[in-house]
């Protein structure tokens, strides 16, 4: 099976990267918006959130479900769709891990920055098999400027 | 009860790729057993192996999150909108 494509604008890749960087050692968050159609993903905007795992933000990130539903809200507002999360591995590598498995769905696009001493370093992105037994690498497409809106 | 489940993106594929569902049911729960009865597949993504909902899905009824009801023994009553809502978790390795 060919492996998924998300593709998404540099300039949301830095700002991504810049995220993880403001929040660091703790974890940052975020959802994708954009367009899903067929066979072609693209992020289009980010929606920064709040971490809301006070008691262990360097290794745990929380959306909380009323952010959900504000990040949906948003997508709908801007004829959009809700297709992914971003977060931060704070001196981690930027592979998910058993808890992201098990608090995952299939079909969302989830990137992982790798955030080392301060440092954007790896970014990946991952969707969740329909089984729930492992993710699936998403290949990034980025470019300086995205395909017409 | 004829009530109106609304299905997230994510779980669509799942459930005949329908965007909402209308089932008769009286509480959250048998809105839950009448959905997953009709979509089977939609049940590994609810629900966790000791048949609990899963910890990062939320079930909300019209605007108010059956938390803070009466949880999956909350009535409903005609007309009613019931919405499946994940929570996003995850983070870098164990605690």
């Amino acid at each position: 099976m060919s492996s998924a494509v998300l593709k998404i604008r540099d300039e949301l890749l830095r700002r991504i990267h810049a995220h993880g960087v403001e929040t660091y050692p703790h974890e940052c968050c975020g959802a994708l918006l954009g367009r899903d159609g067929a066979g072609s993903r693209e992020a289009l905007e980010l929606v920064p959130l709040e971490n809301r795992r006070n008691d262990s933000p360097r290794n745990r990130f929380e959306v909380t479900s009323d952010d959900v539903r504000l990040a949906e809200i948003t997508a709908r507002e801007k004829q959009m769709e809700l297709i992914g999360w971003y977060h931060s591995h704070p001196d981690a590598p930027a592979r998910p891990s058993e808890f992201d498995r098990e608090h995952a769905w299939p079909w969302y696009s989830y990137i992982i920055v790798s955030v080392q001493q301060r440092e954007p370093r790896e970014t990946t992105s991952w969707r969740l098999r329909d089984d729930r037994s492992a993710y699936d690498s998403e290949t990034i497409e980025s470019a300086a400027h995205s395909a017409k809106r | 009860m004829a009530v109106k489940v609304i299905i997230p993106t994510p779980l669509r594929p799942y459930a005949g790729k329908q965007e909402s569902v209308d089932l008769q049911a009286s509480t959250v729960a048998e809105a839950l057993v009448g959905l997953t009865t009709r979509f089977s597949e939609l049940k590994k993504h609810l629900y966790a192996d000791d048949g609990r909902l899963r910890s990062f899905v939320n079930i909300y009824v019209n605007d108010e999150d059956i938390r803070y009801l009466q949880k999956e023994a909350t009535d409903l009553r005609d007309g009613d909108t019931v919405s499946i809502v994940p929570s996003i978790a995850g983070g870098a390795r164990a605690a």
